[in-house]
């Protein structure tokens, strides 16, 4: 077994646990990120829920059906762009690729 | 009207335009001033050739039949660029890294480098994409049939325009997509072209949207109502549909090899995705807003019957908007076209690395160093495969006649390529997924989808009518769109549900049972772990011998300048002085991936290891060596074990002989000292009976006192040979033990008793009666004659003035411990060893007995289950006598 110190696991620097400031709300943001395409997905299944044709007296009318599937989409965007650059702002100074964070 | 004439010339003119752009775009980027060739805004609208003609025609079409339903369509890939976090970004990490040229590729490579499954990934493409391209032809077809509708001297061929149109394509993909050999570096023209495509069609669509919505029917109030007064106005969507769908649609965005061509293949930089994470779908809203607007006017204004699939170019026809429609003809040719280039560009890779460059490479059979120039075979074979394609597309569209609704043909070749996803997304986040499992599960969702899906979809006679009813042989059960006697789902539902629930559950279980080689183990977690090491062992081994072989053959695959360009920086960076670097490892990774980069990384793989052959150690290899020399350091470990057991049984034989040695040399000395301690007596006794015989005239006292000395010597002698017969029979272990029971209070009462009769001087005995009151099971008689021993050792050999012995008892677990201390000087250090040896004697001069007593008493004590022991640490003479209380040994 060989005992160099730079083989010595105790010596590999270890990422931190806590983060400063930016670090953190980055990476808050990212986790809004990650969770935002379930919202969507959830969004996107409530016209499963309403009543079609046949199944009621007065059915969706489709003017109010785009509203609600483009509104929905255009959100999703926003929120999406809104995401990308909140996180490009802040993980400009930090922007380092690697193991992911937490 | 405008001619048909016009029509032509004007599509040759657009295509002109892009030949252009693409031209000067690959000049820009070689130049290396092409900083916004690379822009995410770049990137971003490339994407958009996910946008075809079905799309850009069909979606209208859709909506006219389904209502809102063709919005699913878009809704999956918005999902998927939003969620972008969740997967595209290691797709995009593992393809950049891995130097994948296709998503046969990828799949190849996370499993092992896998050529059948490269082969099986390739046939799917392929037969999932030519409909697809089929389509194209068709839609490109039918919008020129509506301006020769229009065209007063009409001479327009339907069958000689769809041959012309595929034609026209292949060259145009040809030229654009084969123009530079490495499939892994990014053209940059196809790439502008595209996105100045995608720019057109949006324009063109939003055109015709606002022409619909503020020219036609009066802005937005009153296009909403006539939206609602419709007879789509009402909401009606089938619920499986639209979730089924809305997956397949974020499954195919992913799986389909041109989609993955532009995004993973062709990204410049990661950060990209992130802006084309809302930019694309921002895009896709944009293409879908317009469409239940031009769908409904359609439906209000063009006569019944009218194919609502080209109401995009019918609704401004019909309002007299001739330059509207042209520009939406452009717009519609501009998705075809992209969509078919680089689809084309995209499978013709595919075929060509897997498919026809392995059959070439084995054919010659010789190598790849000696044969011809494998650059323009690569090359030929990319060019014929996008030809062969373009053809198979052409045929495709003849046999089925091209009456098909477009949409429905686009789902079922999204079925068929979404198949590729439980192998895609289980190599990317599963570490155990097999090549065997992934091969399982795409053949399972393969048969499937081509049974309940294809063959019934694509018209004609494809699947038989009495199959389709009754199940073939007449088993209801397997009937194509009611598996498993489940009736009454919508076909795509249907087929969609069971083809990729069986495919994976195929994959998982396969994966489950199988056991993967070393090296689709080594790719499992590069893939899986991407962000954790980018780069990863592999393991080639070569001589020098072989660079000159790996630079020939290089050369013929990168081009002789790229190729010594890059060998030259290789040495450099190895330190060496000439153009030919030493084959380590690292550079042999290095040019296999670079290979990857023109001929895929099977075939890289293959080739390197045909040069580096001979004398490489495969991944395999070096497994095997590992595992051998693990086998052997097991097989040595275990040597070592045994001879260390034979060191061990060694010392114990060596102490058991120096045992023996001892215990003859203690017989020796044992015989000396018996017939020394006989002969004594013996001497005196035959003296004295000498004397007695041959001397005349004795003293009556004198006889008197010599027939005492006889007798005493006599009795010393009977004394001598009880205690040997006593020591041997306890020895040998024969003794008889006449247990039972008393108080340990009267034992002592007895040996002091009997020890003090005829003593010559008093000693005090200090007892404390209260402890002694302990009840013992044990040989009494034996017991008291060790204590009698102990006492009239210390009567005899006490040397204080007013000799005192303390008798001292207590219990300790179980242990019934008896100390006796006299208050003489006790008994020398070193000889308190040997004080219960035979013979031994502490002082001459006070030789009473024969040296034998303390060793019965430790052979009695012994054989009680006890021991007697010199205690040290006292002034005087002290011994423990320590034995069971009895009842455990009562027991045995």
């Amino acid at each position: 077994m060989s005992a160099e110190p730079d083989n010595d696991p105790s010596q590999v620097p270890h990422p931190p646990v806590f983060l400063e400031r930016q670090g953190y709300r980055r990476r808050r943001l990212m986790d809004a990120a990650r969770v935002l395409p379930l919202i969507g997905a959830g969004l996107f299944a409530v016209p499963l829920l309403w009543p079609g044709v046949g199944e009621t007296e007065a059915p969706y009318s489709l003017s109010s059906a785009i509203i609600y599937i483009f509104g929905v989409w255009a959100g999703l965007i926003i929120l999406a762009a809104v995401f990308g650059y909140g996180a490009r702002r802040l993980g400009r100074s930090s922007d380092v690729p690697g193991p992911e964070p937490r | 009207m405008a001619s048909l004439n016009v029509l032509v010339l004007v599509c040759l003119g657009y295509v002109a335009l892009l030949f252009l752009v693409a031209f000067a775009a690959d000049r820009l980027a070689a130049t290396g001033r092409s900083t916004w060739l690379r822009s995410p805004l770049v990137y971003t609208l490339s994407l958009s050739i996910y946008c075809t003609a079905w799309t850009f025609y069909g979606a209208v079409g859709y909506a006219a039949r389904s209502g809102l339903e063709f919005v699913t369509i878009y809704v999956g890939p918005t999902l998927v660029m939003i969620g972008w976090w969740w997967g595209l970004r290691k797709l995009v990490r593992v393809g950049r890294s891995q130097r994948v040229t296709s998503i046969a590729d990828l799949i190849s490579s996370r499993y092992g480098k896998s050529n059948t499954l490269a082969i099986c990934v390739t046939i799917l493409a392929v037969i999932s994409v030519t409909p697809y391209i089929a389509l194209q032809l068709q839609s490109i077809t039918l919008s020129f049939s509506i301006f020769a509708e229009a065209d007063p001297n009409n001479s327009y061929n339907e069958i000689a325009s769809v041959f012309w149109v595929a034609a026209g394509l292949a060259v145009f993909a040809i030229l654009f997509g084969t123009r530079n050999l490495d499939a892994n570096e990014r053209h940059h023209g196809v790439v502008t072209a595209v996105a100045i495509e995608a720019v057109v069609k949006l324009v063109a669509l939003l055109a015709v949207g606002i022409f619909v919505v503020w020219g036609v029917a009066g802005g937005v109030g009153q296009t909403m109502a006539r939206i609602d007064a419709s007879e789509i106005g009402q909401w009606n969507i089938d619920r499986g549909r639209w979730a089924t769908i809305t997956f397949l649609a974020a499954a195919a965005f992913v799986c389909l090899p041109r989609m993955f061509q532009v995004m993973v293949v062709e990204n410049d930089d990661e950060r990209h995705l992130r802006t084309a994470a809302w930019a694309f779908p921002l895009y896709l809203l944009l293409m879908s807003l317009f469409v239940v607007p031009i769908a409904v006017v359609g439906l209000d204004l063009m006569p019944e019957g009218a194919n609502p699939d080209l109401f995009v170019l019918t609704v401004p026809l019909s309002q007299g908007q001739q330059g509207l429609a042209m520009l939406s003809f452009l717009g519609g040719f501009s998705s075809a076209t992209s969509m078919v280039i680089v689809a084309a560009m995209a499978l013709s890779t595919m075929v060509s690395n897997h498919i026809v460059m392995p059959i070439w490479l084995s054919s010659r059979g010789t190598g790849a160093s000696v044969s011809g120039d494998v650059r323009s075979i690569v090359l030929l074979s990319r060019r014929v495969s996008i030809a062969a394609i373009m053809a198979l597309g052409y045929f495709y569209y003849r046999l089925s006649g091209g009456g098909a609704a477009l949409a429905a043909i686009g789902l079922i070749a999204f079925a068929g390529i979404a198949q590729i996803l439980p192998a895609l997304v289980g190599g990317l986040f599963w570490r155990g997924a097999t090549r065997t499992g992934a091969l399982a599960g795409l053949t399972v969702g393969f048969v499937l989808w081509l049974y309940t899906l294809l063959l019934p979809g694509i018209g004609g006679e494809a699947m038989p009518a009495n199959v389709m009813a009754s199940g073939p042989f007449g088993l209801s059960w397997l009937r194509p769109q009611a598996l498993f006697g489940i009736d009454g789902l919508d076909p795509m539902v249907h087929s969609v549900m069971w083809s990729l629930s069986l495919n994976a559950a195929a994959f998982c279980v396969v994966s489950l049972f199988g056991f993967p080689s070393p090296i689709e183990r080594l790719q499992a977690a590069q893939f899986v772990n991407v962000f954790e090491h980018s780069a990863g062992p592999r393991g080639w081994v070569g001589s020098v011998a072989q660079s000159e072989d790996l630079m020939i053959m290089s050369q013929r695959i990168l081009g002789a300048r790229e190729a010594q360009v890059f060998f030259h920086a290789e040495a450099q960076r190895q330190g060496a002085r000439g153009y030919l670097p030493e084959p380590t490892p690292k550079f042999l990774e290095r040019l296999e991936r670079e290979l990857a980069g023109s001929v895929g990384a099977a075939t890289a793989h293959a080739m390197i290891g045909q040069i580096v052959g001979g004398s490489s150690v495969s991944v395999e290899d070096l497994l095997a060596v590992a595992d051998e020399s693990a086998q052997l350091l097991e097989y040595s470990s275990r040597l070592e074990a045994k001879s260390d057991e034979l060191g061990r049984t060694a010392h114990q034989l060596r102490e058991a002989n120096e045992k023996l040695t001892q215990i003859s040399l203690q017989k020796d000395n044992f015989l000396s000292q018996v017939s020394h301690e006989l002969r004594t007596p013996m001497t005196s006794i035959r003296a004295f009976s000498e004397i007695l015989r041959d001397t005349e005239g004795l003293e009556p006292e004198e006889q008197t006192r010599y027939a005492t000395i006889i007798h005493d010597e006599a009795l010393r002698l009977t004394r001598l040979l009880d205690d040997l017969l006593d020591l041997s029979v306890l020895e040998n272990g024969q003794v008889n033990l006449n247990m039972g029971e008393g108080l340990l209070t009267e034992v002592l009462d007895r040996a002091v008793s009997t020890a003090m009769t005829g003593a010559s001087r008093d000693m005090r005995i200090l007892r404390h009666v209260s402890d002694e009151r302990i009840p013992v099971h044990s040989d009494l008689d034996r017991l008291t004659q060790v204590f009698i021993n102990l006492i009239a050792n210390a009567r005899k050999y006490c040397d204080a003035n007013t000799p005192e012995l303390s008798i001292r008892v207590h219990e300790v677990g179980g242990k019934v411990v008896v100390d006796m201390v006299d208050n003489g000087s006790g008994i020398p250090r070193d000889s308190r060893k040997l004080v219960f040896e035979k013979f031994a004697r502490v002082s001459a001069e006070r030789a009473g007995g024969a040296g034998l007593g303390l060793a019965i008493c430790r052979e009695i004590m012994q054989r009680l289950g006890g021991d007697i022991t010199y205690l040290n640490g006292h002034q005087g003479a002290a011994f423990r006598v320590s034995f069971p209380s009895g009842y455990q040994l009562a027991a045995q």
